[in-house]
């Protein structure tokens, strides 16, 4: 696993930590960490924290959306937590609104559905 | 240093100050631009004196041969009397033509005692009294200036201000933000509304913003998108957005202008859209036992 990204297990929920100095080849394992740790872990829920992120591109959104598309084939209910209004505004310059994805303030409104719904 | 031909001027300045003081306020008086009900006759006297005094010592040292340029150091301390009085004077009203008037008024006097002191050269007198009427003209041109100056300063400012004031984020309750839009909706507009909301929800840690469009006036294709790219943005952040202040005649314009609003929750009105807000946050607005008799 590399240091630009963490996945730690809380409680059955797999929180996704993103460094700001993320690059692409970061990321790409980073989707292939994730996908692996969800069917191993058998987890219902992910939370991806971008918190850290200050910058974004059409690639980093695009990524974004697909880590949330995979969680949801393989059962997880994805949150993406902690956008900065920087990075939220770029993306909707770019046009990438990330339609399928769920969002949440932070890792605990996030953690809070979850356990709303029973998946945490 | 030139020995310039302005000397009669200058000495006649020296020697004579307080005649053409007299002589700039009585032709002020008779112009119209003394403005009697605005200054006392000792102030008005007092501001004139105070460039008089500075006009006349940049004189005594100003190069004729260049041309009268009025940012050069040598007339900074005229610039600095001229722009308090000017300051001061149009904070009362006073008009740009008549502070112009103002300081050209001191030409015909000048002239006149020109003319008396100067009568054996007709040819000096015709010189001093170009010069004299150049560095004048120059004045009037630099106050026209302050004025513009001012002016666009001013526009700035209440640009600035109405910016400031037009997008407002207040906050409802608990969790619950509100931003009510008046007027038009620009670009420049929809980035600053965007910009204040986003912050605001991290600021307060608010689930549910109310973007209120009652106040303005038109809705077209582009307010629309602004209005729909804020919504998405609110979302991103893990907020919702409920846009509310939707009349029958905006619903029907937006129909028309075939704009889908997608899954973007609308109110026809404020108050629904507060409780859809409550709703959303687990708050529930009751009515207390009522005690009225």
């Amino acid at each position: 696993m590399s240091e630009a990204a963490s996945i730690y297990t809380v409680d059955k929920v797999l929180l996704v930590a993103i460094r700001d100095n993320i690059t692409d080849t970061d990321i790409i394992n980073l989707q292939e960490d994730l996908s692996e740790r969800i069917v191993n872990e058998a987890a219902r829920g992910v939370v991806i924290d971008i918190a850290a992120l200050e910058i974004v591109d059409t690639f980093v959104g695009r990524i974004l959306a697909q880590l949330s598309s995979i969680s949801r084939l393989l059962a997880a209910e994805t949150y993406i937590v902690g956008m900065r209004p920087a990075v939220a505004m770029t993306l909707v310059e770019l046009g990438m609104d990330l339609p399928g994805s769920k969002t949440a303030l932070s890792l605990s409104h996030a953690l809070r559905s979850l356990k709303a719904k029973g998946l945490a | 240093m030139t020995v310039a031909p302005t000397t009669e001027v200058s000495r006649l300045l020296r020697e004579d100050f307080d005649s053409v003081l007299d002589a700039w306020f009585a032709t002020q008086k008779r112009e119209g631009v003394r403005r009697p009900d605005l200054f006392s006759d000792r102030e008005s006297r007092r501001q004139l004196a105070d460039l008089l005094r500075a006009f006349s010592e940049a004189l005594a040292r100003i190069d004729l041969d260049a041309p009268v340029d009025i940012e050069a150091e040598i007339w900074s301390d005229l610039r600095l009397a001229l722009s308090e009085i000017t300051l001061v004077r149009t904070e009362r009203g006073v008009a740009p033509w008549e502070m112009t008037a103002f300081v050209l008024a001191l030409k015909q006097p000048v002239f006149e005692m020109l003319q008396k002191r100067l009568t054996g050269t007709p040819e000096q007198l015709l010189q001093e009294a170009a010069n004299f009427g150049r560095i004048v003209d120059a004045f009037a041109m630099h106050i026209n200036e302050y004025f513009i100056a001012e002016r666009d300063e001013i526009i700035e400012r209440q640009r600035a201000e109405m910016m400031e004031l037009s997008t407002p984020v207040v906050q409802l309750w608990e969790r619950v933000l509100t931003i009510p839009l008046i007027g038009t909706l620009d670009s420049m507009r929809a980035q600053e509304v965007m910009e204040n909301l986003l912050n605001a929800i991290v600021e307060h840690s608010a689930e549910v913003v109310i973007v209120d469009i009652t106040g303005v006036r038109v809705v077209d294709t582009q307010v629309a998108q602004h209005l729909l790219r804020t919504a998405a943005a609110v979302r991103l952040m893990g907020a919702e957005a409920i846009i509310s202040g939707i009349s029958p005649k905006i619903a029907q314009t937006m129909v028309e202008l075939g704009v889908d609003v997608g899954e973007v929750t609308t109110r026809p009105t404020i108050r629904a859209a507060l409780d859809e807000a409550f709703r959303r946050v687990g708050f529930r607005i009751g009515r207390v036992e009522d005690t009225r008799v």
